[in-house]
C-alpha cells in the first residue's frame, strides 16, 4: 500500500459547536459519517447523532443534471462496438469527449446564471471547480484522445488556450465598438493579446483602425500588417508536409528577425513589442504576464513563435521551463498547475491520482478514466485489491451515487459495466434501498430480475409480503409471494386465510380466492385453500356430488392439514343428507372419520355422534338406491 | 422531429397537460410534472412559450418553470381541477398511511384508489368524502378510470379489472374481468374516448390488452408491447386510432391502427408486435361501420404500427400525456421530453 503523498488536511465540520460533551464517537457509513457525542459516565439527556456528508455536490440541483446527462453519455460509450476500425473509433471518442465537456459547460452556465444571494459563494466555488475540470479534460482530450501529431498539436493547443481565455473577445468587442478605437486605453492590450493567441487576422483588423489615422506612419503599419498576414499556419488537411511548413516558417521567422534588426518598428514601441513577440523573444513574451495570466498560455505562445512544429514527447521540457519562468522562484505551484504539468508530461496515472485527491467527488476521474480506458490508453495496472484502475474509480463513483435517495438508479448502470466487482456491489447495495411504495419496489425488483439476482428478489418480495400481511392485505401479500415463487410464504398466507375461516366461518377476499389460477400450485396449502373454496362454491351452487368428490380428493390427497380434517368432515355432514352421494364416497368418508377419531381423542362427542349417524343413514340410503332397479 | 429534452433535477413520476378549452383548436402549452423519490418532492408547472406562427418554425424552446410547490411523499398522480383541497389520511392502513396510487377526475367528482384496496369518491367542493368502498380489493389497486359518469373501472395487482357502479349501494363490483392463465399485475388502464366499452390495459409483463367490457371475460387483443412493466397507456383524446404506451424499459411507443392494404413494417429493434385476436365474431346488433378498428378480428385487414418516440434508450419512462399534437413524458433520468408535432 502506497503512502499518501501529502498530509491529509483537517476538515472543519460546521454546526458541531453545540456539543456539550467533550468526547466524540463516530462510525463510517457508505457515503457519510455518523458522529455522536459521548460521555463515559451515564447521565441524563439524550445526545444527538449527526450525519456528516463529505460530498455536498450530490445534493445540488443543478449538478444533478450533470450526473444525469453524463450517465446517458457513459451508457452510450459502453455500447460502442469493438470491431469498428480504430480511425472511426477515434473520432467517436473525440465526439464523446466533446459531449462530456459541453455538459460541463452547460452546467457552469446555469450555475453562473443562478448564483445570487445566499448561494453565490457556494455556486461560485462550484463554477471554479467545473472550470478547472473542463480545462483538464480539454487538455487530456487534445493530448491523449485526439493524440494530435506534430503540427496539428500546436493548433489544438491554441484552440484550448483560446477557449479558456475568453475575456479577450469581450475586450476586443468593447474596443471596436467604441467611438475611436485607436484611442481606447485597452487598444494595444487587445492587439497584443490577439497576437499572443495567434489570432493574426483579428489582430490585423484591430490594427487597421490605427493605420487609418496616422498617415505618416502608415508604411510602418503596412509592414506589420504584411508580417502578420504572411505568418504561416499549418494546415493538417492540406497537402503541405510538416517539413515544407517548417521551411516556410523559418523564412518568415528570418523576415521578422530582419525587421527587428533593421529597427523598422523603432518609431512605435508597441509595434516593436509585437515584432519581438513574433520573433519569439521569451523575455518580451514574459513581460506580458498580465495579458497571459497563466503559465500554460505562456507555454503555448512561446511554442507558437519558437517551435510551431513541436512534437508531443518534447512538450514536457517546455512545459516545465515555462512554468518555472512564469511563476518565478517563490510562488509554489497550485494543485491545478501540477496536474496540467503531469498532463504535458503524458503521465496519465499521475493526472488521475492528483485529480482524485484534489476533488471531493469521483465524477470527473471516473468518467475521464473510463473514456481513456476505452481509448486503450491505460495500461492494465492491477491494483492491490484485484480490479483495475478504471473499475475501481467507476465503482467508487457509483457507490457514492447509491447513497443518494434518488440517484441510485443511475448507479445501477455503472455497476453493470464493471465486469469484476460490479455485480457484487450491486447485490449488496440494492437490498438497502428503502421501499416506501409498491411502485418503487416494483422498479427495484425489475432491476434484480433483469440481472437474475434471485436472492435479492426473494428477499425484497418477502419484505413487501410481510409488510402487506401486517397491514392485513392478504391479496397483496399473496401476489408478492407468487412473484418471488416463495412457497413457504404462500403457505403462511394460506394458513392466515384458513385461520380467518375457522374464526369467522366464512372466507374473506373472495375475489382473490376465486381467481387464483395456476398460482394455486405454488404451495400445497395454497392449493388446498383454492380447492376448499371451490368446494364451498360447488356446494353453494347445489352441485353436491361434485362437491363431495372434491372433498374426498382433498382428504385422500393428504394436502388438507390435519387440524382441519374434523372441519372437513363436519362440512361433509350436510352433504350426507343429500341424496346423490354414492356408497363409495360414503365408505371413504367413513374411513377418514375413523382415522380422525383415532388421532384426536377428545373431539366433542356430539359431533362424532352426529357424524356417525349421518354416515350410517347415508350408507343406508345409498345401498337402497343402488340396489333398486328402475323399472 | 425529435422531442426536446429538459433535465429538471428530479425524477418525474407524472406529467399532465393542462387541458385546453375545447373548440379553440389550440395546442397545449402548459404542463405539470410531479416528482418522486426525492427527500422533498415537488409539483411543478412548466410553460412552453409561444408557438411560432409560421408552420415550419422550429419549436426548440425549452420548457420554462412557472411555479412549483412542495408535496409530501411521492407524487403518484396528477389531474387538473379548478379548486384545490387536501383530504388527509384518505387512504390508510390500521396503523399507518397507505400510498394512494391513482386519481381520476371528472369534474366535479374525483375518485382515488390506493394500496389499501379502497376506492374513495370525493366531490371537489366538499371536505368530507362522499363515499368509501372499503375492501374493494384484497390487493393493491393500481389505476382507475371513469367509464360513465357513475361507473369506474379499476385494475389491481392480481390482474383483474373491476367495474364499480356508484349508484349501487353494495360494496361489491358490478363486474370482474381477468385473463385466464397467469395473474399478471395490471398497472394502467384507459378508456376509448368515444366508445365506452373499449378499454386498454398494460401490465407488468409489458403486454397491451384491449378489452371489451360488455363482452366476455377475456381481452380482445393481446399485444407484446414492451419488455418490462408498462406504466401508462393513453388513447389520443381526439383521434382514437392512435394509442401511446410508455414503459419501464425506457421506450415510448406510438401505436396506430391502419386499415387498408398499405402495410409498412414497424419492427424497430427486432422484436415482434403480434396482433392476436380472440373471437373474430362481430358483435350482435352492431353496424360494421361502428365497430372500432381496435376490436376488428381480421388481422389481415387491420394492422398495428408502432414507432418509438424517444431518440435513444433512456431510463424508465414513467408517465406520458397527449393532447392535440403535443406529447409530454417524464423519465427516471430526470428528463422531460416534449414533442410538439405528433403525426396524428
Amino acid at each position: 500500500m502506497e503512502e499518501v503523498d501529502v498530509e491529509p488536511s483537517p476538515m472543519v465540520i460546521a454546526d458541531l459547536n453545540s456539543f456539550i460533551y467533550r468526547h466524540l464517537g463516530f462510525e463510517w457509513g457508505p457515503g457519510d459519517l455518523l458522529v455522536y457525542e459521548t460521555n463515559y459516565k451515564l447521565s441524563a439527556g439524550s445526545p444527538l447523532v449527526h450525519v456528516v456528508r463529505k460530498d455536498e455536490d450530490i445534493c445540488s440541483p443543478i449538478l444533478r443534471k450533470l450526473f444525469n446527462e453524463s450517465h446517458l453519455i457513459f451508457v452510450g460509450l459502453q455500447k460502442i462496438k469493438e470491431d469498428v476500425p480504430s480511425k472511426n473509433k477515434k473520432s467517436q471518442f473525440v465526439s464523446i469527449s466533446k459531449n462530456y465537456r459541453s455538459v460541463i459547460r452547460a452546467c457552469m452556465e446555469e450555475l453562473q446564471q443562478n448564483a445570487d444571494g445566499s448561494l453565490a459563494s457556494q455556486y461560485g466555488d462550484q463554477v471554479s471547480i467545473l472550470l478547472a475540470i473542463e480545462l483538464i479534460w480539454n487538455l487530456c482530450e487534445v493530448l491523449f484522445i485526439d493524440a494530435a501529431p506534430a503540427g496539428s498539436l500546436l493548433l489544438h493547443l491554441l484552440d484550448w488556450v483560446r477557449l479558456h481565455k475568453s475575456d479577450v473577445d469581450a475586450r476586443a468587442r468593447e474596443v471596436l465598438q467604441s467611438e475611436s478605437p485607436a484611442q481606447h486605453q485597452s487598444y494595444w492590450d487587445v492587439v497584443i493579446s490577439l497576437v499572443l493567441q495567434g489570432r493574426m487576422d483579428e489582430a490585423r483588423q484591430v490594427l487597421s483602425k490605427q493605420a487609418s489615422l496616422r498617415a505618416e506612419s502608415s508604411s510602418v503599419f503596412k509592414r506589420m500588417d504584411v508580417l502578420l498576414q504572411t505568418m504561416p499556419i499549418f494546415n493538417p488537411t492540406g497537402t503541405q508536409t510538416l517539413t515544407e511548413f517548417d521551411v516556410k516558417w523559418r523564412h518568415w521567422h528570418e523576415e521578422c528577425d530582419r525587421c527587428l534588426q533593421d529597427n523598422t518598428f523603432a518609431s512605435n514601441r508597441h509595434l516593436e513589442t509585437i515584432v519581438k513577440i513574433l520573433v519569439g523573444d521569451e523575455d518580451t513574451i514574459l513581460e506580458q504576464k498580465e495579458l497571459l495570466s497563466t503559465w500554460y498560455h505562456f507555454l503555448v505562445t512561446r511554442l507558437l513563435f519558437t517551435h510551431p512544429t513541436i512534437k508531443p514527447p518534447d512538450l514536457h521540457y517546455y512545459a516545465q521551463s515555462s512554468m518555472n519562468m512564469f511563476l518565478g522562484p517563490r510562488a509554489p505551484p497550485e494543485p491545478l498547475d501540477i496536474i496540467l504539468l503531469s498532463a504535458f508530461e503524458f503521465d496519465l496515472h499521475q493526472v488521475i491520482k492528483d485529480c482524485s485527491i484534489a476533488l471531493n467527488n469521483w465524477w470527473f476521474v471516473a468518467h475521464l478514466t473510463d473514456l481513456l480506458d476505452h481509448c486503450k490508453l491505460l495500461q492494465s495496472h492491477n491494483l492491490h485489491f484485484g480490479s483495475n484502475l478504471r473499475e475501481f474509480l467507476v465503482l467508487e463513483y457509483a457507490s457514492g451515487l447509491f447513497t443518494h435517495h434518488s440517484l441510485w438508479q443511475l448507479a445501477v448502470d455503472y455497476f453493470d459495466h464493471c465486469p469484476e466487482f460490479g455485480r457484487v456491489y450491486l447485490e449488496l447495495q440494492i437490498e438497502r434501498i428503502p421501499l416506501d411504495t409498491e411502485r418503487k419496489a416494483i422498479k427495484v425488483l425489475r432491476i434484480c430480475e433483469d440481472r437474475q439476482m434471485s436472492e435479492q428478489v426473494r428477499s425484497i418480495c418477502k419484505i413487501m409480503a410481510k409488510r402487506a400481511l401486517r397491514n392485513n392485505r392478504l391479496g397483496s401479500a399473496l401476489s408478492w409471494s407468487i412473484r418471488a415463487k416463495d412457497a413457504a410464504f404462500a403457505t403462511l398466507i394460506s394458513e392466515r386465510f384458513l385461520q380467518d375461516y375457522c374464526n369467522k366461518g366464512s372466507f374473506t377476499d373472495l375475489d382473490l380466492l376465486d381467481n387464483l389460477g395456476p398460482a394455486m400450485l405454488l404451495s400445497d396449502r395454497l392449493t388446498f385453500l383454492g380447492k376448499y373454496r371451490e368446494f364451498h362454491r360447488l356446494y353453494g351452487e347445489n352441485r353436491f356430488s361434485e362437491a363431495a368428490k372434491l372433498l374426498l380428493s382433498l382428504m385422500t390427497a393428504k394436502i388438507a392439514p390435519r387440524g382441519l380434517w374434523m372441519t372437513l368432515l363436519t362440512d361433509a355432514l350436510p352433504l350426507l343428507e343429500q341424496k346423490e352421494v354414492k356408497t363409495r364416497t360414503t365408505h371413504a368418508l367413513h374411513s377418514h372419520f375413523t382415522v380422525v377419531k383415532k388421532l384426536d381423542e377428545d373431539i366433542e362427542s356430539t359431533k362424532t355422534e352426529l357424524l356417525r349417524l349421518a354416515l350410517a343413514r347415508n350408507l343406508a340410503m345409498a345401498i337402497v338406491k343402488e340396489g333398486t332397479i328402475e323399472t | 422531429m425529435d422531442p426536446t429534452a429538459k433535465y429538471i433535477s428530479q425524477k418525474i413520476s407524472r406529467t399532465r397537460w393542462r387541458p385546453v378549452p375545447a373548440g379553440l383548436l389550440q395546442q397545449p402549452e402548459v404542463f405539470a410534472a410531479g416528482s418522486w423519490d426525492n427527500e422533498s418532492n415537488r409539483v411543478s408547472i412548466w410553460s412552453l412559450g409561444d408557438n411560432d406562427s409560421d408552420t415550419d418554425g422550429e419549436f426548440d424552446e425549452e420548457p420554462r418553470l412557472l411555479c412549483d410547490s412542495e408535496h409530501d411523499g411521492d407524487v403518484m398522480d396528477l389531474q387538473a381541477l379548478s379548486l384545490a383541497h387536501v383530504w388527509e389520511r384518505a387512504h390508510r392502513y390500521s396503523c399507518d398511511n397507505a400510498p394512494c396510487t391513482a386519481v381520476v377526475c371528472r369534474s366535479p367528482e374525483l375518485v382515488s384508489v390506493g394500496e389499501d384496496g379502497r376506492v374513495i369518491l370525493y366531490k371537489a367542493d366538499q371536505t368530507e368524502v362522499v363515499r368509501v368502498i372499503e375492501n374493494a380489493d384484497s390487493s393493491t389497486i393500481h389505476a382507475v378510470t371513469f367509464l360513465r359518469t357513475t361507473e369506474v373501472l379499476t385494475v389491481n395487482s392480481i390482474g383483474q379489472l373491476k367495474m364499480w357502479d356508484f349508484r349501487q349501494q353494495s360494496d361489491s363490483p358490478a363486474q370482474i374481468l381477468s385473463l385466464t392463465g397467469d395473474r399478471v399485475p395490471l398497472h394502467c388502464v384507459d378508456k376509448h374516448p368515444n366508445q365506452q366499452h373499449i378499454v386498454a390495459t398494460g401490465g407488468q409483463d409489458g403486454m397491451l390488452c384491449i378489452w371489451d367490457v360488455r363482452q366476455g371475460n377475456t381481452p380482445f387483443s393481446l399485444i407484446e408491447a414492451h419488455s418490462a412493466e408498462m406504466w401508462e397507456v393513453h388513447f389520443h383524446p381526439s383521434n382514437p386510432n392512435h394509442l401511446f404506451t410508455c414503459s419501464e424499459d425506457g421506450s415510448l411507443l406510438h401505436w396506430e391502427t391502419t386499415s387498408g392494404s398499405d402495410m409498412s413494417t414497424l419492427l424497430q429493434r427486432g422484436w415482434n408486435s403480434r396482433v392476436v385476436s380472440h373471437s373474430g365474431v362481430p358483435l350482435a346488433g352492431e353496424d360494421d361501420s361502428v365497430v372500432s378498428s381496435w376490436l376488428a378480428g381480421d388481422s389481415s385487414k387491420n394492422r398495428l404500427e408502432a414507432t418509438h418516440m424517444l431518440p435513444s434508450q433512456t431510463l424508465s419512462v414513467n408517465s406520458l400525456d397527449v393532447l392535440e399534437q403535443c406529447l409530454v413524458c417524464g423519465t427516471d433520468g430526470e428528463a422531460v421530453y416534449v414533442h410538439r408535432q405528433l403525426p396524428v
